[in-house]
């Protein structure tokens, strides 16, 4: 998942330049290897090659033709890539951020170690991980239908005076695509949280209590700073997930309506399987997503080894 | 000290307000199972007497024990591929260090987030070319080098003492048969917590077997439980049923072997 550290990746193939591995143990090593080399090979860098490729081509299904950048141009004309590109963006700029900071205040929370009922807390937040996207995307769309568990509950609440409609209108159904999602990941993401908390120097915390720093400084000034790292690997895993939102969109939503919950993957696949098949054209779109992800773990790269470097 | 409590009881509060919306899509999964469509539909929060015709409707549209068994088919077969291919690579990249295999190993890094989207038109005409859609190893094949689970066992492998390879091999075993007889019952620690993620995600797999399965006999158990929300009515107490089917084995898993899922989750992070 996380980029390795490659100082000690280039300090291991100094080490290891005057090999010293005999030449049984080169056969072994290779032998060894070779399944995962050859599947890696075939359906990993084969096809992203190929898929580069055919995005330069055009036409309908196996008929290709060379079309240079007009898929890349087709691209600033078309609304429905627009319109999905743009949902996506609102998905993960809206969503990420509020799913980190409730999976960094549950983990902070739980750390505690004198708080009661820690297992059991931490054992129900976690819980949500353990649904199959497919099947918590049914029990979403029943629990928001129209007259449904939550427009009752909200209506006897006396907090909305009429039923909102969920699935069928376009700002309600991103909401609750956006509730669905931070539901189903974020007890995943406070483990990570969690797991990072557990090397804090508790030291640290009570010199900053007993000189009456008030909680939420402690949160800011010591708990924020000390997670950093975690904080970009989740937020960056947890865009890179968001860019390939698809099992909910089509379960929940089914994209609309008229587009609203359209994402990036969804229209890639409508694209090859819904409507006339255009490889070329999906192709492209799938290489926005590529970029995307690339640019991300770059960034992800670049601002942890400035961390490390200071 | 009053401040304290008070502090201290909003943090139950809100833990335990969070606690609840985390579990109750389960409860709500369980209740509309005994519940009709309508009383679903309705949201309906009280057990109901429906829960045998549910079954008995779920059963009637699908050959369910035929799709329990691809399913479970599918995800052991994947899985036992997978553990197999990743950790003889995790383990050789790791022992048998070379530069030329330490480049690789980085160029699979680079490759490390790339995503399915991307992959999937040509996969797919890969797939049909060779004749395997609607067919298994179609829908296993393409999944079984992992390079998240290549990464995860060079990790782990790390930590496997060297002094027990050289002792192996003092005595003469041959490298597969260290690998084998010493490495895999070392490591088992690793191999189940490897074992929890790669099942799971092969059981809940959704978007590669609905390209990949196309007849009503190779279907598994997410796409039937997709397919039952369209319709002009769907049946929403049988489609209850189903998601508990869907969900009950990774429940199982979790709650028998917490620790080593949670470990797994956070994998190669440590």
């Amino acid at each position: 998942m996380r980029l390795p550290n490659t100082e000690v990746t280039f300090l291991g193939a100094k080490a290891m330049a005057a090999s010293r591995l005999s030449r049984g143990e080169l056969i072994n090593g290779w032998l060894f290897m070779a399944p995962a080399i050859v599947l890696v090979g075939i359906f990993l860098i084969f096809p992203i090659l190929w898929s580069l490729w055919m995005s330069f081509q055009v036409g309908r299904g196996m008929n290709f033709t060379f079309g240079g950048f007009a898929n890349i141009v087709r691209l600033t004309q078309d609304p429905v890539f627009q319109r999905a590109l743009g949902n996506t963006i609102l998905f993960f700029v809206v969503q990420v951020p509020i799913m980190l900071t409730l999976a960094a205040l549950m983990a902070v929370a739980l750390n505690d170690p004198s708080l009661r009922f820690r297992g059991l807390f931490r054992t129900a937040i976690f819980l949500p991980c353990v649904a199959s996207l497919v099947a918590y995307s049914a029990l979403f769309k029943s629990m928001f239908a129209d007259a449904g568990l939550i427009n009752n509950a909200l209506l006897s609440l006396g907090l909305i005076s009429e039923p909102i409609y969920w699935i069928r209108d376009p700002f309600w159904a991103k909401v609750l695509i956006i509730t669905a999602i931070t539901w189903r990941w974020t007890g995943y993401n406070m483990i990570f949280y969690l797991a990072a908390l557990q090397n804090v120097d508790r030291s640290m915390y009570e010199a900053a209590r007993i000189d009456g720093v008030p909680a939420w400084a402690r949160f800011v000034y010591i708990t924020i700073p000390m997670l950093k790292p975690v904080i970009l690997f989740t937020s960056v895993t947890s865009t890179i997930g968001t860019l390939q939102l698809f099992d909910e969109v089509v379960n929940i939503t089914e994209g609309g309506p008229a587009d609203a919950t359209l994402t990036l993957s969804l229209y890639i696949y409508n694209l090859t399987f819904r409507f006339m098949p255009n490889f070329g054209y999906a192709a492209t779109v799938s290489y926005v997503i590529v970029v995307a992800v690339a640019i991300l773990s770059l960034a992800q790269f670049y601002i942890a080894r400035d961390r490390r470097k200071s | 000290m009053t401040r304290m409590s008070l502090g201290r009881g909003l943090t139950y509060l809100a833990l335990s307000l969070v606690s609840f919306i985390s579990v109750f899509p389960f409860f709500w999964m369980i209740i509309g199972a005994t519940n009709t469509s309508a009383d679903v539909n309705l949201g309906k929060m009280s057990f109901g007497t429906a829960l045998f015709d549910n079954i008995a409707h779920f059963f009637s549209l699908f050959d369910v024990p035929r799709v329990l068994l691809n399913t479970a088919g599918i995800a052991v077969a994947g899985t036992a591929l997978t553990l197999l291919v990743c950790s003889l690579a995790g383990y050789a990249f790791e022992v048998f260090r070379t530069r030329y295999s330490e480049r690789l190993f980085a160029l699979f890094l680079l490759m490390l987030s790339i995503p399915f989207s991307a992959l999937m038109i040509p996969l797919f005409i890969m797939i049909s070319r060779a004749g395997l859609i609607n067919t298994f190893a179609g829908v296993i094949l393409p999944g079984i080098a992992s390079i998240f689970i290549i990464f995860y066992f060079r990790q782990a492998t790390k930590a496997f003492p060297h002094e027990l390879r050289d002792a192996a091999r003092i005595d003469g075993l041959k490298e597969w048969q260290i690998f084998l007889y010493v490495y895999m019952p070392v490591m088992r620690s690793t191999y189940a917590a490897a074992t929890i993620i790669v099942f799971m995600a092969n059981w809940n797999n959704y978007l590669w077997p609905l390209i990949v399965l196309q007849s009503n006999d190779n279907m598994v158990i997410t796409l039937i439980v997709s397919s039952m929300r369209s319709g002009y009515n769907p049946q929403q107490g049988a489609i209850m049923v189903a998601t508990i089917i869907a969900t009950l084995p990774t429940v199982i898993i979790f709650f028998l072997l917490q620790r080593r899922f949670v470990e797994g989750m956070l994998g190669a992070v440590k």
